[in-house]
Formats: structure tokens, sequence, C-alpha cells
């Protein structure tokens, strides 16, 4: 069906155009986001100056990676779990945290994990205060379940005649797994490290119910500036923002390309 | 055997106890809190019960969820969430179909290609892409702008802060997650079944009736979960986009706890809404297992 392929394209304008509207009017001169009078980067200059907001980003970045390796770390072993295990008591319940965090509304995780925070900091001591190190643990806590999806289907997809043949040989489980399975599922714990990056760089609500004073993300300091009406300055940081996704996933996409058809000609040289 | 067993559980136990600690065990508390009393203290509720004299007394009580019975206004809010969300969820479904579909019947590369492109606003900042409609919905904003320059309207129509920017909101922030599964379940299509429909003399849109959707049902129900459910606790589309008499539990309960710092209503607000979402929740659960081959 032909008009199937109009439809995505409509789709996809329907995508980029606000996007675009506002990476054009980042590089407008007037306060007006409306108004078009001359180019300007002044609105980018004035972005670097913010320390604010610089610091933000910083402190955004720094949860952004360490969420991103705890995610992976807790996601193989789950995906492995659920894939290589079978029954084992406790599963249901198991799948059911795996999951559920997968479509929680955000409201919800925000306000239970804040409540929990108070709660065991008023019973055990701990945690003392709320900030960077709350936020990881929240953000961690949902990015599980993004990445557990992605490398569980390519667990799922994986030809497991590598694994038992090393089995065979005689080589330990732990043996197997990081020389044979950890390779085979490399590309998935990339996506993964990326997509629970970028989930933890992007959170406002979460993060706003359990940090505490003196430690706000990057989206915190965005949100209270956006509260007050469109400005210019958020264009020029959304900009930056859409460039370097942009750029990212297209060298992500040409690589994965090159990829393929290297490991296809390599295999078929084989035989 | 108790050896592999023994493996076994070093193994499971550290996702398993992160997840209990941080996911299942916060529901317990705010489960507490919502029969707690609001006081002004740090932290602002009481306790639902008291040790003394060796005798455990019973504090709690129901008085949180007795106010929202009584207040139309958080009725009305749970109504307008759950019926916002579902037709933003159908309007969401009927333009990422033929998205998925179209993009499922490419070659590859541009089959990756076209993917990504669809994936790619959803990894920028949600609350910039929602953000960027305030601009263009503005009453002085560009659509009413180009609007007035091509003699379409005389005057500027207000869009933003009504229903309407909610369901363009929902729709444009949440389309990904409706698209991704359908492609998913179209990728596994056979498609020998959709020639011998043909073969058999039936129209397009009859193989798409009769082979094609029921086929790719199961996408369509998990991309419909996939939006429902966390559309109904949104809170960053009805605070940009909504008007200030637009009512969704999620700001509502936002309010509450930033605004006027009242933590038991907030959680007895969230206890509720997850009675609503607990079944979505568990018919989602079951259907992402059996997507993803695992068993039980």
């Amino acid at each position: 069906m032909k008009i199937s392929r109009y439809l995505l394209l409509a789709g996809l304008v329907f995508l980029y155009f606000p996007l675009l509207v506002l990476v054009i009017y980042s590089f407008n001169e007037s306060r007006l986001v409306t108004i078009w009078t001359e180019f300007s980067v002044k609105w980018y200059l004035e972005l670097l100056e913010d320390r604010q907001l610089m610091d933000a980003f910083f402190l955004s970045l720094q949860i952004a990676c360490s969420t991103a390796f705890m995610s992976v770390l807790l996601g193989t072993i789950a995906a492995y779990v659920l894939v290589k295990f079978g029954r084992f008591p406790g599963q249901t319940l198991f799948s059911s945290m795996i999951i559920a965090p997968l479509v929680m509304p955000e409201v919800i995780t925000g306000l239970s994990l804040l409540l929990l925070f108070v709660g065991l900091g008023n019973w055990l001591g701990w945690p003392a205060s709320r900030g960077a190190m709350t936020i990881w643990i929240a953000h961690v806590t949902f990015s599980v379940a993004f990445v557990t999806i992605v490398i569980t289907s390519r667990l799922r997809e994986m030809d497991s005649s590598l694994e038992e043949a090393a089995m065979d040989l005689g080589a330990t489980p732990l043996k197997v797994f990081l020389v044979i399975t950890l390779p085979l599922i490399s590309p998935a714990l990339i996506s993964g490290w990326l997509l629970a990056f970028t989930l933890s760089l992007d959170d406002l609500v979460i993060a706003s119910f359990v940090s505490g004073p003196g430690s706000s993300t990057l989206p915190m300091v965005i949100y209270s500036s956006v509260r007050l009406g469109v400005s210019p300055k958020i264009n020029a940081l959304a900009t930056i923002f859409v460039g370097l996704i942009l750029v990212g996933s297209f060298v992500f996409w040409w690589s994965m390309q090159r990829w393929t058809r290297y490991s296809a000609a390599k295999t078929s040289g084989q035989q | 055997m108790k050896g592999v067993f023994a493996h076994k559980f070093w193994v499971i136990v550290w996702p398993y106890i992160w997840m209990l600690v941080f996911f299942a065990l916060p529901f317990g508390f705010i489960l507490k809190i919502s029969l707690a009393e609001s006081m002004i203290a740090m932290p602002p509720y009481s306790d639902i019960w008291s040790w003394s004299d060796g005798r455990l007394t019973w504090l709690g009580s129901l008085d949180n969820y007795r106010f929202l019975l009584e207040d139309d206004l958080y009725y009305l809010a749970y109504f307008n969430s759950l019926r916002l969300a579902a037709v933003s969820t159908v309007l969401c479904l009927f333009i990422a179909y033929p998205m998925a579909y179209g993009i499922s019947r490419m070659e590859e590369p541009y089959r990756s290609l076209f993917l990504l492109l669809v994936i790619l606003p959803s990894w920028t900042s949600f609350l910039i892409r929602i953000y960027a409609w305030i601009g263009l919905l503005k009453t002085n904003g560009l659509v009413n702008h180009f609007f007035m320059s091509v003699g379409l309207v005389d005057e500027p129509l207000t869009m933003l802060h009504s229903d309407f920017a909610i369901y363009l909101g929902i729709v444009y922030g949440y389309l990904p997650f409706m698209i991704l599964p359908i492609y998913a379940n179209l990728m596994k299509l056979d498609h020998s079944l959709i020639e011998a429909g043909y073969d058999l003399g039936a129209r397009p849109w009859k193989v798409f009736l009769t082979i094609i959707l029921p086929l790719s049902m199961s996408g369509v129900v998990a991309g419909c979960f996939l939006v429902f459910i966390p559309a109904v606790g949104e809170f960053i589309i009805p605070e940009l986009l909504g008007g200030p008499d637009t009512l969704m539990i999620g700001k509502v309960l936002w309010q509450e706890f930033f605004v006027n710092r009242d933590w038991p209503v907030a959680s007895a607000i969230a206890v509720v809404m997850l009675t609503f979402l607990i079944v979505p929740i568990y018919f989602y659960r079951r259907l992402e297992m059996k997507q993803l081959g695992v068993g039980e």
C-alpha cells in the first residue's frame, strides 16, 4: 500500500517540524520567538555564561554516566537470569519488578522513592541527605527495566551453540559468560548504556521528588525557566541537544551498517 | 545439583534485592503514609502506630481517602486523566500504524534509517519537545501567524491551554512508543500469508483487515499500554500545555506534594491511581514476557 509511505513522511514532518522551528529561532536576535529579526548567536554565548545551567549540566552528566554503568550491570544480570535460568522461586515477582517500571507513571515512582528515602533516613540514618546519590538510585531503578528488555531480546536471538560448545570443552559457566556471551551481546550492551544515559539525562519528574537542596539537574533548571514562558536561551540549549543526538545517532547507524557488511563479508569468506 | 542452585542464587540476588528495596518496598511506604495525618514537622506526617507500655496502638485512618471522595476536584481529575489518555492513545494508534507499516515494507538500509528517524526525537529531551509546542500554539504563536496570513482565520485561535493541546502533546510525545511494538510485530509477519490472500482474489483492504491487522494485534495492544498507562499520570504535558482548569491527576498529585506540602494526601492520590492502573500493568507485563519469549 503506497499510501502508508505518504503517511510515514507526513508523520516524520509532524515529529520534526517543532524541533526545526526551535532550532531556527535559536539563531534569532529578538527575544520574541515568533518574529524573526536577524541572525545572531548571542543566546549561545549567554548559555555558556549561565553558571547555574552549566553546573546543572555537569551534575546531570555525572548522574547519567553512573546510572548507565549501573543499569547495564544489573540489566545484564537480570536479562541473563530471565533467559537462561528457567524457573526459580519468586520468578513472577522478579519479572513484574523488572517490567512494571517501563509503564509506571513517573509521579508515582518519584513520590514512592522519596517516601522510602525519608523513611529509611529516619529509621536507619541512611540516606542522611538527598542529592546526587538518591537521584542516581532512582534513575538506575527505572532504567534497569529498559536495559533488561534490550539485552533480553539480544540474548534470545543469539546462537547458543557457541556457548554449548565452550561448555562441552570444559569451560566454567563464568568463563563461558565472559569469553563467549559477553562479546556476542556487546552491541546490546552499548545500546542499553546509551538508552539508560538518555533516560537519566531527560528525567525531570522523578529527580524533582528525590533531589535535595543544591542538587538541581539540568531538566530541573530548564523546567524552572520554561515555566516562565518561551525563552531563546532554552531554544539554543535545545539546538545543542538535538544536534548532538542527530550526529551521534547517524555515526552509530553508519558504523552499524559498516559492521554488518563487514561481518557478512567475513562469514561468507570463511565458508 | 545443590551447587548449581547456589551459583544461580548468587547471580539472581543482586538485581532482585535492588528492585525489591527500591521498587517494591517504596509502595509499602506510600501505602503507610497515605494512612497518616499531615503535620507541620519534618517529615510532615504523623506515625500510624505508636509503641508505649508494651502495647502497639493503631493511629492510622482512612481520612485521606474520605477526603478524596468528598471533593469533586479529585474525582474530576481521575476521570479527565483517563479520558484524555484514552482518546490520545486511540489517536496515537491511527497515526502510528501506517507509519510502522510503511517502515516495515521498506528495504534495508532505508528501513533501519527510517526507524532511526522515528526513534531519534525521543532521545532528545521530552521536556524540550513539549516546550517546542508552546511557541507554535500560543495565541501570537507561529501556527496562528500562518493561519492569519493565509486568511484561514480572522482572529487567532486559542490552542494552547486547552484539551486540544494535551491531545497533541501526548500524541507527539508518545508516538515512538506506539510505533516500535507495532513495527516489531509487523516484521515478524509471514509474507506468504499476504500473498495467499492476494492470490485468492482479496482486495488490499480485505487483506489488511483480515490478515495483517489480526496478526499484528499483540503489537497494537502492547503499544496502547505503553502510551495509555504513563499518559494517565503525565505531569509535564498538562503543566506546560494544559490550562489552569485542565485537571489531570499527575498534576494534582504534584501540586498536593510541592505546593500544599500535604504528603499523606499526595500518597493517597498515588495509591488510588495505582489501583486504577494495576490491571493494565498486569496485562502489559504478561504481553511483554510473551513477546520476549521468556517462559513462566
